[in-house]
């Protein structure tokens, strides 16, 4: 395995190395379907790495409080503030569209996710997230029963979940076809030794680990320290199988490959769940064709005026009665200053450095503690499901997985469909660049032409599927720079986190980022906390 | 000369008993059944011998030339038999054993003929006990030669047609050959001569034009046995034509067998839909072959039924298929008829229409795609589409051969919060068939049925909702979307029961 990721580096930096020449050489006899390289406004998202001079401000607009970004935490903010009647604010998203990572698209054939796409069902300690679900009508009923009903119809169908493996595709991902008994045990002791830390409490007597994870008992240092793949080795875990589907979870869930991941973050990816539901099984899923989308775009609709996209937040000042946030709104080609009595950050933290001169000295260094993984993730465009070696073993399903691949498989987009119709489709292919440093990949994914991820991808995905590239229709690419939080050992155990989880004075920050790892409901709990604070204050005018 | 005689009784006897095993194997292969077919053909073919045996005594002169007339004639009767029967199969409906048993009796009587004629034809030649050994022994040896060769080279690589045909030209070279030898001693030379060209160039023709001679005729069983295949984009649709039995196959799985489909029909609809007096409106899901719709229009108060079906190549070709037209009654060109396509699970949930009954005719749960029209958030759109008194019928597998997934459907749609009414009855091709009656209020059996109908009387109703034990309810999780146990379950049960 390790001299195959070598290799696999060597190839991808010669690539990476002839940049320019790939693109215009098409050396492969396979023609590549037609599509679009997307992505964030890297052209927005960079004046503000590169300082690069932007107008200064032509209007003032006052408002209580601003939050800034309309990903999941942003709209969360926005939405608890709403339901508790606080109707002064305004929240200023750089790019076209809200929902962040939960973005989608859609095309004649179907919706489907340009990143987040799926919500376990939520445990007890996720209050919020069933709350939402209930107001959008995803959950039934009580939202705090113990276990509450979901819409079947956002349940994902069955068949969930497939790996292939070993020449043929078996039901569920835990690798199982071929693998000895004696690795068959190991993951079995494995899977109970996690089933122990899920039922684990710590000193104050909250779940050690519980979603979201600032609801369970601290992180202990001992297994935040390590690495998720030390973490195994120092437990006598050594088949080879066990660490695939270990490093699959954390790349799947955080981008990072298990040698970089914190143990503690590894340990919470399994023992973390606590979801359970009067019509599913504890470990199921809520998903959509678009997607998370399917939620954010539920939740923009209700912020309506109060949400303002394509505005790009350049330069906050601290003043004396306030805040000055110098916004530039590209289709104006001017900039606002809004005046905020309270700010509200619900993007990236690791912008905050290039717009903020008087950004705290605690936060600037805790924010250099940060590093993010860059994503690929394509949209296939197909005819019909992907045709496959007949005879196989386990058929399409939501999520379909290679063994030791370099991808993550792809999801089906119209897996939640109801009807029979077994026309076009769409899969979405994930991969998170986690075998490079996170900095090449980014070159990389700036600098490399839609066709040499399309070529890498079709590559992948037609190991098992040997037509595909004849049969795909379109095949959109979209590259996410800076797509999560990586949870390192670092970044876990250090001081970091606790630091910027505490708000300044006028300045409170709101994103999955001080989780150290991005899920859905990380995001939704940091936009909550920031508004109960923003709710919470006494003095404030609204 | 006797060695020479002798040969073509090893000849003759290799083709009497190849015409045996070409009838044999042709019927079996035909009308399956090997055992009988084989011993019913054997059967007749040594009674037959015997007959011609028995006939030989009154040949008294002109021995030569009644063998070689007898030879001439086993080899056109018998080269052309394989090919006889296969038309007869083909293009007569009717009486195939009767030209069966037929042609095997008339070439064992003239098989039969030949040793006796053989044997006086040698008489002058040899002692009686040499005579006896002699002539029975290559006899004997001529079918051991051919009941070896059949089965491993004639049948696999000449096929049934043209190995008939070969032993036929056999027999035809025997009898020219004998001819030959017994030139000095025969009148009518010239006649015989010519005929033996005429059946010579027939076989050989024949022969050469095997292959054809064969693709039609086997093209011809074929082509009236599949009588139609379309390859839609939903599924492929095959109809067969067994005489008056026609079948219609989706996908491979039967759907219908037009002499028992009456049962299933009628079994699926009368039991709700008699019940109801009040019902106007009715809805079939799924059914394009319009036999549901047939019922339906038996109740002159029904005002309208909506068909909604998937796949439009399904009520295209039962609206336009002479044959299928008569089977459905035109059911699908009725005027109260309204037909969609379109998905139904779609359809129901964007439906606001109400309906008094709705008739469930899927296909059975063979894959998730399908099983989604089987799951508590299908029932629920369903319960929502009956009108307050509505009802709704479900076809529901084989409660016999797939008990649990039978009652897993039950289950699911009391989860729900309906009534079920479940029932069955046999449907020969079917098997034991499992339906579910559903609505909001308890159900009573009807007391009168429409006229016309071919199975159901009121009292073969009252018994259909009687369970036996082998039947009687089992516990069942719910199926639902998330988890489809229904496909599962149904998978695993018709699997042991092909086993």
């Amino acid at each position: 395995m390790e001299a195959g990721t070598t290799l696999k580096r060597r190839t991808f930096l010669a690539a990476a190395g002839s940049l320019g020449l790939l693109a215009c050489k098409h050396q492969s006899a396979d023609p590549m379907p037609p599509g679009q390289l997307l992505g964030p406004n890297l052209k927005l998202g960079h004046h503000l790495r590169d300082r690069k001079p932007l107008p200064t401000a032509t209007e003032t607009r006052r408002v209580g409080a601003l939050v800034v970004g309309a990903g999941m935490a942003g709209l969360s903010c926005g939405w608890w503030l709403q339901r508790h009647g606080e109707e002064n604010f305004t929240i200023l998203e750089l790019e076209d569209e809200a929902g962040g990572n939960a973005r989608s698209g859609r095309n004649r054939v179907s919706a489907y996710p340009w990143g987040a796409h799926y919500l376990p069902i939520p445990g007890e300690d996720a209050t919020e997230v069933r709350l939402l679900l209930a107001e959008l009508g995803a959950l039934r009923g009580d939202p705090a029963a113990p276990k509450p009903k979901y819409e079947e119809r956002y349940l994902c169908n069955s068949p969930q979940e497939r790996l292939y493996i070993n020449g043929r595709w078996q039901e569920g991902l835990l690798p199982q076809f071929g693998v000895s008994t004696a690795e068959q045990t190991q993951q079995q002791r494995f899977i109970a030794q996690v089933s122990g830390l899920k039922a684990e409490r710590g000193i104050n007597g909250a779940r050690r680990f519980t979603i979201p994870s600032a609801r369970g008992s601290t992180i202990p240092a001992d297994e935040a320290r390590i690495s998720m793949r030390d973490w195994l080795l120092a437990n006598g875990y050594t088949a080879p199988s066990l660490h695939w589907w270990v490093n699959y979870g954390c790349r799947d869930d955080f981008g990072t490959d298990y040698t970089q991941t914190s143990a503690w973050a590894g340990l919470h990816y399994f023992a973390g769940r606590h979801g359970e539901a009067a019509n599913a099984e504890p470990d199921e899923v809520l998903t959509w064709p678009e997607g998370n989308a399917w939620i954010t775009q539920r939740m923009a609709q209700q912020l309506g005026s109060r949400l303002q996209t394509r505005a790009l937040v350049w330069h906050i000042e601290e003043l004396a009665n306030g805040l000055a946030v110098d916004t530039y709104l590209p289709r104006e080609q001017r900039s606002v200053r809004y005046l905020a009595d309270r700010l509200v950050w619900a993007g990236q933290l690791g912008f905050l450095p290039h717009i903020w001169p008087g950004l705290p000295t605690d936060w600037r260094s805790a924010i250099s503690q940060i590093s993010y993984a860059p994503w690929i993730v394509a949209n296939l465009t197909l005819p019909q499901q992907p045709s496959e070696p007949s005879g196989q073993h386990a058929p399409l399903s939501w999520d379909n997985v290679f063994y030791q691949a370099q991808g993550l498989g792809y999801v089906h987009a119209r897996h939640q469909d109801i009807s029979l119709d077994t026309h076009a489709t769409v899969i979405s292919y994930y991969r998170p660049l986690s075998e490079y440093r996170p900095a090449t990949a980014r070159s990389a994914l700036q600098q490399q032409p839609r066709e040499f991820w399309g070529r890498q991808i079709l590559a992948d995905l037609g190991r098992v599927h040997p037509e595909i590239a004849s049969e795909c229709l379109q095949l959109d690419v979209w590259r996410w720079g800076h797509a999560m939080v990586r949870p390192t050992p670092a970044l876990m155990s250090g001081n970091a986190l606790p630091v910027l989880r505490k708000p300044s004075k006028r300045v409170i920050l709101a994103h999955s980022d001080l989780s150290g790892f991005s899920l859905a409901e990380e995001a939704n709990y940091w936009g909550v906390h920031a508004a109960r604070w923003l709710l919470d204050k006494p003095g404030r005018k609204a | 000369m006797p060695h020479i005689l002798l040969f073509s009784v090893f000849v003759v006897a290799a083709c009497g008993l190849a015409y045996e095993l070409v009838a044999a194997a042709l019927s079996s292969y035909l009308i399956g059944d090997s055992v009988t077919q084989f011993s019913t053909v054997i059967g007749v073919y040594l009674f037959a011998m015997g007959v011609g045996s028995w006939l030989s005594r009154h040949v008294h002169n002109n021995l030569a030339a009644t063998f070689i007339r007898v030879e001439l004639g086993v080899g056109l009767i018998g080269g052309f038999s394989a090919a006889m029967l296969f038309w007869a199969f083909a293009w007569i409906s009717g009486p195939f054993l009767l030209v069966l048993y037929l042609l095997v009796f008339v070439i064992g009587t003239m098989v039969g003929l030949e040793i006796p004629l053989v044997m006086r034809l040698l008489e002058p030649k040899l002692q009686f006990k040499e005579l006896v050994s002699q002539v029975l022994s290559v006899d004997y040896l001529g079918a051991l030669a051919v009941s070896l060769l059949f089965p491993l080279w004639l049948a696999p690589k000449l096929g049934m047609v043209r190995t008939a045909l070969l032993f036929g030209l056999l027999n035809a070279a025997v009898a020219l050959w004998t001819l030959w030898l017994f030139r000095t001693e025969l009148n009518q030379r010239k006649l015989l001569w010519a005929q033996g060209g005429i059946v010579l160039l027939l076989l050989a023709g024949g022969f050469a034009g095997a292959e054809r001679l064969s693709s039609v005729a086997e093209n011809a069983l074929y082509e009236d046995h599949i009588v139609l295949t379309e390859s839609t984009p939903y599924q492929r649709i095959v109809l067969t034509r067994w005489k008056d039995d026609w079948r219609l196959f989706l996908n491979n799985n039967l759907q219908f067998s037009s002499r028992d489909e009456y049962r299933y029909h009628e079994a699926l609809v009368h039991p709700g839909l008699a019940a109801m007096p009040w019902a106007r409106r009715v809805l079939v899901l799924g059914g394009g072959d319009g036999m549901a719709v047939r019922e339906i229009l038996k109740y002159p108060y029904v005002q309208q039924v909506t068909l909604v079906e998937l796949d439009p190549a399904m009520p295209l070709l039962f609206q336009t298929h002479p044959a299928l037209r008569k089977l459905n009654g035109d059911a699908l060109n009725a005027s109260r008829l309204r037909i969609v396509t379109t998905d139904a699970f779609k359809w129901l949930q964007e439906t606001e229409e109400r309906f008094d009954f709705v008739v469930v005719d899927f296909p059975d749960p063979s894959n998730y795609a399908v099983g989604k029209l089987y799951t508590n958030s299908f029932y629920r759109l369903l319960e929502r589409s009956l009108n307050v008194r509505g009802r709704a019928v479900i076809q529901t597998t084989s409660p016999l051969y797939a008990r649990q997934s039978y009652w897993t459907v039950v289950n699911t749609v009391e989860s729900v919060g309906l009534h079920t009414q479940p029932y069955h009855t046999l449907v020969p091709s079917f098997g034991e068939w499992g339906y579910v009656l559903v609505g909001r209020e308890p159900y009573t059996p009807p007391t009168t049925l429409p006229t016309g109908l071919r199975f159901l009387t009121p009292t073969t109703v009252s018994h259909l909702f009687d369970f036996p034990a082998d039947m009687a309810r089992v516990p069942t999780d719910i199926n639902r979307l998330n988890n489809q146990v229904l496909v599962r379950t149904f998978e695993q049960e018709w699997k042991r029961v092909q086993r």
